[in-house]
C-alpha cells in the first residue's frame, strides 16, 4: 500500500500504540468530509437540540425552558402545528404513490423500445430540470386566473367561469400537486425505474413465455418482484423529499389561501426566520428529524416482508 | 424482421403482425398525449415570453404571440428596479464556487474511503450513507448561528449576507452523496495500478492526482453536473442568509422580480416568462451535452447495495 514517507515521519511520533501511520493517510485523505461532518452535520444537530429546550431570539442568551417548547407545539398552543404536519403527511400520503406510479408507467412506456424513444426520455425529463423557483413562477402564470393557459383552455371548451386555481382555498392544494408532478414524474425517480426494468434478464422473460405466461402474467411475475429495490429506494427517497416540499410553496402560494397549503417546513422557515422563535424552532425541526428518521427505520423493517433481492450482491 | 424474434407458437404466427401493430398504435396513443401534456406548460411559458406587452395582458389570451418578440430575452437585462443581469452574475460565482469545492474535497475525501483501510472506516461510511436520507431543515437553524453568531465572537462581524454561508461547507466534502458516487468509481479502478505506481515509488498523492483522477472524468463530470444543478436551483439557503436584493442569485432574484408590483398599465408577465426561462436554459443545455453523465449518475444513485 501506498505510504507517505514524509507522513509517516511527522505521524509516527503521535500514533498511539497499535495504530500505524499509513491508518492516518487514510484518516487524512477522508478528513474533508469528516470535518464537514462534525462541523455541519454533527456539531450543528446536538447544537439544535440544546437550543430546543430554550427560548432564543438571537439577541438574548438561550434561556433553558425544559420541555415547554415541545408542549406547546404538541398541546395545541401553536395553532398551525398539528394542521401543518397533517397537511404535510396527507401531502406525502397522496403524492408519493401518485408520482411512483406515474414514474414507473412512463419509464415502462420508455422500455417498450418504440420509436422515438430518445425524444419521449428528453421531453419527460425536461420539467424535472427545472428549478422549483421556476417552476413555481411559470405555473402561476399558467394558473392565473384571467389571462394564464389553463383557464383559457377552458373557456374555449365552454366552461364560463373557471376558478382561480391558486387563490380558492379548496383548489390550492390539487394545484399544487399537478404543478409538483409535472416536475417530478419524468425525473431522477423514472430513471431509475428504467434502469431497474432494463437490469431485468431476458432469459427470465423468455423462460416465462414458454411457460405460457402472457404480458400481464410477466409483468406480475417476473418485472414486479425483480423491480421490488427500485421501488423501494424510490418509495424512501420519495416520502422524504415529498415531507420537505417547500420552495413550490413558498414561491407559488406563500402558504395561503388561509394556511391551505401551510406545508411544516414553511411554519418551521416562519417560526425560525420570520418570528426569530429559534428555540421553538429548533424544536419543531427535531420533532420533524425524529419522524421522518422514524418513517424510514418502519420502511426499512417492512421492506423485508415485500422487498426481494434476488443476489445478496455486495456493493 | 423482429417479429421472428419472438418465441410464440407458430400457429398465431400468421396473426403476429396486426397484434403487434395495434399495441405499438396503442402505446403511441399513450405516449403522445402523455408527451403533450409534458410539453404543453413549457410551449405556454415560451410562447408567453415571446409575446408583446399588448398582447400578454389581452382578453381573451392568444397562446402564440403574432410576432415573436424575441427582444424581450435582451429586455430582462435592462430591467427598472431588478438587476437581472446582476443576479445572473451572483448564481454564476457562487454555484462556480461551490462546484470546484465539492469535485476536489469529494474527490480526497472518497479516495480516503475507496483505498485506505483506517479504524472506523466501515463505521464512518455507514454514517454517510445515513446522512443521505437526513432531512437537512434540521441544522438550517444552527448553521445560520454559525456564520451569524461565531464569526461575531471570532471576528467582530457576521457572515450573514455574504456568500460564505453559501459556499464554505461545500468545501468540505460537498455532500455525502458526492463522496458516495466517487467512492464507487474508485472501487472499480484495478488496484493493479496503484501497485505498479508504488513500486515506481509514487506517493499516495500522485497514484490519486496521476492514476485516480484521469481514469475517473466521467464519474467527475457527473458529481460537477449534479453539484451545478444543487446550487443553480437552491433557494433556502439563499434565501436565510442573504437580505440585499444587489447580492441575490437567480433563484432569490426571480422571486423578487415576481413580487415586484406590477403596473396595469406595463404588464410584466412576458419579461417574467423570458426570466424563468433564462433560468432554466443552463440545465437543459448541459442536460443535452451530457446525457450520459446525466443518467449514469442518476442510475448510480439507485444501486447502493
Amino acid at each position: 500500500m501506498a505510504t507517505n514517507v514524509a507522513a509517516l515521519a511527522v505521524t509516527s511520533r503521535f500514533a498511539p500504540r497499535g495504530l500505524r501511520a499509513r491508518d492516518f493517510v487514510g484518516w487524512l485523505w477522508a478528513s474533508p468530509w469528516i470535518l464537514g461532518f462534525l462541523l455541519w452535520t454533527l456539531g450543528p444537530m446536538l447544537w439544535s437540540l440544546y437550543l430546543a429546550f430554550t427560548q432564543y431570539n438571537i439577541i438574548r442568551t438561550p434561556l433553558f425552558v425544559g420541555f415547554d417548547n415541545f408542549t406547546r407545539a404538541i398541546q395545541g398552543a401553536d395553532r398551525l402545528f398539528w394542521p401543518s404536519l397533517g397537511r404535510t403527511f396527507a401531502w406525502a400520503f397522496v403524492m408519493v404513490p401518485l408520482s411512483l406510479a406515474g414514474s414507473l408507467l412512463t419509464a415502462l412506456l420508455l422500455n417498450q423500445g418504440l420509436r422515438g424513444t430518445a425524444l419521449l426520455r428528453t421531453i419527460f425529463f425536461i420539467p424535472s430540470l427545472t428549478p422549483a423557483v421556476a417552476l413555481a413562477v411559470l405555473w402561476r402564470w399558467i394558473y392565473q386566473p384571467d389571462f394564464g393557459g389553463l383557464n383559457h383552455l377552458l373557456r374555449s371548451a365552454g366552461v364560463t367561469s373557471p376558478p382561480g386555481w391558486l387563490t380558492d382555498q379548496s383548489l390550492s392544494m390539487p394545484s399544487l400537486m399537478v404543478m409538483t408532478l409535472w416536475g417530478a414524474v419524468g425525473g431522477g425517480t423514472m430513471l431509475i425505474f428504467l434502469a431497474g426494468l432494463q437490469g431485468v434478464p431476458q432469459e427470465l422473460y423468455e423462460a416465462a413465455e414458454i411457460d405460457g405466461a402472457g404480458r400481464t402474467a410477466r409483468f406480475r411475475h417476473v418485472t414486479l418482484p425483480l423491480l421490488t429495490p427500485t421501488i423501494f429506494f424510490n418509495l424512501v427517497i420519495g416520502i422524504i423529499a415529498a415531507l420537505r416540499t417547500f420552495t413550490t410553496a413558498f414561491v407559488a402560494t406563500g402558504g395561503g389561501p388561509n394556511y391551505s397549503t401551510w406545508f411544516y417546513i414553511l411554519h418551521l422557515y416562519q417560526t425560525a426566520f420570520q418570528n426569530l422563535e429559534l428555540g421553538y424552532a429548533s424544536a419543531l425541526a427535531w420533532i420533524f428529524f425524529v419522524l421522518v428518521v422514524g418513517l424510514t427505520t418502519m420502511n426499512l423493517r417492512l421492506s423485508r416482508r415485500w422487498v426481494y433481492y434476488e443476489s445478496e450482491a455486495a456493493s | 424482421m423482429t417479429t421472428f424474434a419472438d418465441s410464440s407458437p407458430p400457429a398465431t404466427a400468421v396473426m403476429r403482425p396486426s397484434r403487434r401493430t395495434v399495441r405499438t398504435l396503442a402505446l403511441y396513443a399513450l405516449a403522445i398525449p402523455l408527451a403533450i401534456m409534458f410539453a404543453t406548460p413549457f410551449a405556454f411559458s415560451l410562447g408567453s415570453s415571446l409575446k408583446s406587452v399588448s398582447e400578454i395582458h389581452a382578453f381573451p389570451p392568444t397562446f402564440l404571440p403574432a410576432v415573436p418578440q424575441w427582444t424581450n430575452y435582451v429586455a430582462v437585462f435592462s430591467l427598472r428596479g431588478v438587476p437581472f443581469e446582476r443576479f445572473y452574475m451572483n448564481s454564476a460565482v457562487i454555484t462556480g464556487s461551490a462546484l470546484v469545492g465539492t469535485v476536489i474535497t469529494a474527490a480526497i475525501s472518497a479516495y480516503g474511503f475507496a483505498r485506505f483501510r483506517w479504524p472506523g472506516r466501515d463505521f464512518m461510511f455507514m454514517v454517510l450513507l445515513s446522512t443521505l436520507v437526513l432531512p437537512e431543515e434540521v441544522v438550517l437553524i444552527p448553521k445560520f448561528l454559525m456564520f451569524n453568531n461565531v464569526p461575531k465572537a471570532l471576528i467582530g462581524k457576521t457572515l450573514i449576507d455574504t456568500y460564505w454561508p453559501l459556499i464554505l461547507p461545500s468545501w468540505f466534502g460537498g455532500g455525502a452523496f458526492n463522496v458516495f458516487l466517487l467512492r464507487q468509481f474508485f472501487m472499480q479502478v484495478p488496484r493493479e495500478f496503484d501497485e505498479a505506481a508504488v513500486i515506481d515509488g509514487a506517493s499516495s498523492w500522485q497514484i490519486f492526482w496521476m492514476i485516480m483522477l484521469p481514469l475517473s472524468r466521467p464519474a467527475l463530470a457527473t458529481v460537477a453536473i449534479f453539484s451545478f444543478l444543487g446550487h443553480w436551483n437552491d433557494f433556502i439557503h439563499p434565501l436565510i442568509y442573504l437580505n440585499t436584493s444587489d447580492k441575490f442569485p437567480l433563484s432569490l432574484g426571480l422571486r423578487y422580480f415576481q413580487q415586484q408590483p406590477t403596473d396595469a398599465m406595463e404588464p410584466r408577465e412576458h419579461l417574467l416568462m423570458a426570466a424563468s426561462l433564462l433560468m432554466v436554459a443552463p440545465a437543459i443545455a448541459i442536460y443535452l451535452a451530457a446525457q450520459r453523465y446525466f443518467v449514469r449518475g442518476i442510475v448510480m444513485s439507485g444501486i447502493k447495495g
